[in-house]
């Protein structure tokens, strides 16, 4: 079961910094587990309704929304990234 | 030699460069970014992806001494409240010469902004807001995936 993590806005609008999930078994791209997650909470579907405002990692790489999450460990979700 | 660090505490310029100017090259590089103040912030405060973080600068160290042959780089980036006029984030290069240190080094800030997991929040009139992300950077850093234009 994969843990998910949340950082700045994405963190500050569902009201957790990680949670496990255990989608089903057709939940099988970063794109369709955003569009799951988002039915947990009215904060998860306020953070997650627009994923052209969202980035993802998978395992700790860049993924995009296509990217497979099969046997994944750890998937974040957060804004696109403002460092530097 | 790659050195890579994320830390909340204060760093030297000098401390940082020295390492870098003892390798025998002939040419260091830096940049330093600093809490800007425009628009009245008065603080910002950096998060970051622990872990994830420090994996994603190391690959870019790694691309720009492959790019450039670097003798080596140096990538600081602090984490947490930062007051106006602090510094923020290193990157440093070491080459035989001027220019490959130079654009390395540019290299290295301009995708640092587009592929490290790091989110600005900044404080002004004691509210908090967190940065949007610019299509400015995104242009900066794709530059590099084009052919070099010669000057």
């Amino acid at each position: 079961m994969p843990t998910i993590l949340y950082f700045a806005w994405v963190r500050d609008m569902i009201g957790t910094a990680e949670e496990s999930a255990d989608p089903p078994a057709d939940v099988t791209t970063v794109g369709a587990l955003a569009a799951w997650l988002a039915g947990r909470s009215e904060g998860h579907r306020a953070a997650l309704a627009d994923l052209t405002r969202i980035r993802a990692a998978v395992d700790q790489q860049f993924a995009d929304l296509d990217a497979s999450i099969e046997g994944a460990r750890e998937i974040a979700f957060f804004p696109p990234v403002t460092g530097g | 030699m790659i050195t890579v660090a994320v830390q909340q505490a204060p760093f030297s310029v000098e401390d940082a460069l020295a390492p870098l100017e003892a390798l025998g090259g002939g040419a260091v590089a830096s940049f330093v970014g600093l809490v800007r103040s425009d628009g009245g912030i008065e603080a910002l405060t950096l998060e970051h992806y622990p872990g994830m973080t420090e994996v994603a600068l190391r690959r870019l160290a790694e691309e720009a001494v492959a790019r450039w042959s670097l003798i080596g780089a140096t990538v600081i980036h602090r984490v947490g409240e930062l007051r106006l006029g602090e510094r923020i984030v290193l990157v440093a290069t070491c080459a035989p010469h001027r220019r490959d240190a130079l654009d390395a080094c540019a290299y290295l800030i301009d995708r640092l902004k587009t592929d490290a997991p790091f989110w600005k929040r900044e404080t002004r009139g004691g509210d908090g807001r967190w940065v949007e992300a610019r299509a400015s950077d995104d242009a900066a850093a794709a530059r590099w995936s084009q052919p070099s234009p010669q000057s």
